[in-house]
């Protein structure tokens, strides 16, 4: 086993790992930003996104070197296969987090709809999501990655929840529907990061198991 | 310090050098010698007729058919025995087993016994005891002896230099032990078998003593008509020359002319050994 | 072990054990040979892999000291060939094997293949040369000798001679073909050459293929089965052995981890 092939398998799950505490905190400080109404915070949220890109072809490149170099096999080939795969997740969080902050951007510009309670509630599993789901990959865990999947439906029930608290004051008062429909949209933001979150798990799930899980229905799923 | 190296390299160099000169030089001193003294008597009479007038002139006929006669039949009976012997301890025999050490050692031994060791044997068991006499057949006998080790050792060296990777491939694809044997060792092995034979065949050309004994004479009046008929040979005939005759003035010459027929018959026989296998070789390059 | 029909295997090693003398070489191996399939064994120098292998073509009985015990079960028949009834010379007939070293026998091209037909008492040359033909081209090796058969077989080169091996070994029909690490005394394109070549001829023989290289494993067979110390430690399809294999050791030694 050459000790530089392990060096850079290595450097590859620390980069990983990078990515991911970027889109973490990426995801916290755009909640943040539009709880606390800081369109400062959202406009340096944005403003990262780039090097979040960047680190994504970076890992791209250096796995696609490390298959034609190393001819890995086996658990070292699922490690770099998944890193791909974790990395587009990641970079797709990245992206929504930005999402998030460009609709608090504008929502800032208006007076508050109602105190934030559900929102930040979805955020923070989406966000515990991810978080484990890496911590499952560097320690190969794959029991705490099945159980990033069971959360999945907490998140989309809360989006439900939202959606249907924001319906009824848009019915209520169609003056809130402009601020109220970007909510929504929030919302659903935060239920596609935890999707990804739920992929990366999976993912996990193959890496140390050796099975492709992913697209299969998770117990108690609706 | 590299001048000092390259001076005894080239010190080195030199000395191998001088040695091989010294070597051909002695080579070609003895045939000269050789030659001055024998060439005079060579001619085409003096190696097809009889001796006359008690061996001061003629031919040494005679002695060329004896030696023939002696090396063919000594061949003949030592070859196929050494063959069977050195197949069996090669290819059959268990190499580590105590008979197998035990003949072993048997045939290192033999090689170096002095050739009158085996002509005393061959006249107390050939002679005397089962009754041949002095004669070819005798002769043939005691010679035969004496070359068996040199052909085991030679036959086995040949059968041992196939690489054991024939073999295998041999089995592989089905063959039976004779089948490789005969159809991979054997082809193989050809080359440098019958480079033994000759080499026997030149060294049993020039043996004096086996055949002191138990086949030769000085003198006989007709040439051998039967394997009980005693010979005479070339060896003996150079000896007999050198010792017994009465009129040396002629009979020196003959003695050198003689000398010059057995050695150049070696050294014809030699090469025809050498340029035999180099062909075979070559096709049998591995 | 064997969930499979008789019908897809051609032989299947039950509780094999193998001494050198007093050594234990081999230990209660047991494994499925699938019919016109290609299987690998890989594993560590000294894990017995080609101890194993010349137990299939018995050639362990050409030296002494040494014992066969189990059974190795040959299909459709089910006769266990290692039996000491059965006589070995008449396995090595319908089980041939190429070696390591390429090793041609000091003859003509043609007379190198037409060996193994010669000792089975075939003489007609009509039947020899068709016979000839046939290997050869067999053995993608007919283009480039057609035209020099009576040639010595040591004027080709180190990957045509190893062609001439295979097309020896074809010749006589044989109902297993065993390679030996066909291709470790080989340069890069001669060993592609002889890949290629074994899985084209899997279409109609039955191949297990002895190898350290890893990767040619990969490349070549259908089943691999790693084997350590004298023992199978895993046996599968190779896709499944090379991306997941379920033995911690088996996922060791193919990452490179030892040996």
């Amino acid at each position: 086993m050459s000790t530089v092939f392990e060096r850079e398998l290595e450097d590859l799950k620390g980069k990983v790992l990078k990515l991911g505490s970027m889109v973490e905190k990426a995801i916290s400080d755009s909640i943040k930003s539009l709880v606390e109404r800081n369109s400062k915070l959202a406009a340096d949220v944005i403003d990262k996104d780039p090097q979040v890109n960047a680190i994504d072809v970076e890992i791209d490149e250096e796995c696609i070197r490390l298959i034609a170099l190393r001819q890995p096999c086996a658990g070292d080939l699922r490690l770099i296969t998944t890193a791909m795969k974790i990395t587009t997740d990641l970079e797709r969080i990245g992206d929504l987090s930005v999402d998030i902050c460009e609709r608090a951007l504008e929502l800032n510009e208006e007076p508050p709809l109602k105190p934030y309670i559900d929102i930040p509630r979805m955020a923070e599993i989406a966000q515990g999501m991810v978080r484990n789901a890496l911590d499952a990959f560097v320690k190969r865990d794959s029991a705490l990655a099945r159980d990033v999947l069971t959360r999945d439906d907490m998140v989309d029930n809360l989006n439900l929840q939202v959606f249907n608290e924001l319906l009824f004051f848009m019915i209520q008062d169609p003056r809130t529907v402009s601020r109220a429909v970007k909510i929504t949209y929030i919302s659903k933001y935060i239920e596609r990061i935890a999707d990804h979150a739920t992929n990366v798990a999976e993912m996990v799930v193959y890496l140390v198991e050796g099975k492709m899980i992913r697209h299969m229905a998770v117990p108690g799923a609706n | 310090m590299v001048k000092a190296r390259a001076i005894k390299e080239m010190l080195l160099f030199n000395m191998l050098r001088l040695a091989v000169i010294i070597i051909m030089l002695s080579f070609f001193i003895v045939l000269y010698f050789l030659a001055i003294h024998g060439l005079k008597v060579l001619s085409i009479p003096f190696l097809i007729e009889m001796p006359r007038s008690g061996m001061t002139e003629g031919g040494i006929m005679p002695a060329i058919l004896g030696t023939f006669y002696l090396t063919l039949g000594s061949i003949i009976i030592a070859f196929p025995m050494a063959l069977f012997t050195a197949i069996y301890m090669t290819e059959y025999a268990e190499t580590r087993s105590k008979i197998m050490q035990t003949v072993r050692i048997a045939v290192n031994t033999l090689v170096g016994v002095p050739s009158v060791v085996y002509g005393l044997f061959g006249f107390a068991i050939f002679v005397k005891v089962f009754g041949f006499g002095v004669s070819i057949l005798a002769g043939s006998f005691t010679m035969a002896v004496m070359l068996l080790p040199i052909l085991i050792r030679a036959t086995q060296e040949a059968l041992l230099a196939v690489p054991n990777s024939f073999r295998e491939a041999s089995f592989a694809v089905g063959a039976s032990k004779w089948q490789t044997i005969k159809r991979v060792v054997l082809s193989s092995s050809a080359p440098g078998i019958l480079t033994g034979i000759i080499l026997s065949i030149s060294r049993a050309a020039g043996e004096t003593a086996t055949i002191m004994f138990t086949a030769v004479t000085f003198f006989t009046l007709s040439l051998p008509d039967s394997i009980f008929s005693e010979v005479m040979a070339l060896p003996y005939h150079i000896y007999g020359l050198m010792t017994e005759g009465a009129f040396p003035e002629k009979q020196v010459p003959i003695a050198y002319g003689t000398t010059l027929v057995l050695v150049l018959l070696v050294l014809s026989l030699s090469l025809t050994a050498i340029i035999l296998r180099i062909n075979l070789r070559r096709k049998r390059k591995w | 072990m064997s969930e499979k029909g008789l019908k897809e295997l051609k032989s299947e090693v039950k509780n094999l054990n193998f001494y050198y003398g007093d050594v234990h070489a081999l230990k209660n191996i047991s494994l499925p040979i699938e019919r016109r399939k290609v299987t690998a064994l890989i594993g560590p120098s000294g894990c017995g892999k080609t101890t194993f292998l010349r137990c299939v073509n018995r050639m362990h009985d050409l030296y002494s000291h040494n014992r066969y015990e189990g059974e190795i079960i040959l299909y459709p028949e089910g006769i266990n060939i290692i039996s000491s009834s059965i006589d070995p010379i008449e396995i090595r007939m319908q089980i041939s094997m190429v070696f390591q070293k390429p090793n041609p026998f000091p003859k003509s091209i043609y007379e190198n293949v037409a060996y193994g037909l010669r000792v089975r008492g075939i003489k007609k040359s009509q039947i020899l040369a068709e016979k000839v033909e046939k290997s050869l081209r067999g053995a993608a090796l007919w283009d480039e000798v057609k035209d020099r058969l009576n040639n010595s077989a040591f004027d080709l080169s180190g990957g045509q001679q190893q062609r001439l091996c295979i097309a020896r070994a074809l010749a006589t029909n044989p109902r297993i073909l065993l390679f030996d690490e066909p291709t470790s005394a080989l340069d890069p394109t001669a060993t592609s050459k002889i890949e290629e070549l074994i899985i084209q001829l899997k279409d109609e023989v039955t191949i297990i293929i002895v190898t350290h290289n890893m990767q040619q494993a990969a490349r070549v067979s259908d089943y691999t089965a790693f084997m350590y110390l004298g023992e199978i430690v895993e046996h599968d399809k190779t896709d499944k052995i090379f991306t997941a294999p379920s033995n911690k050791l088996t996922e060791e030694y193919i990452t490179g981890r030892f040996g």
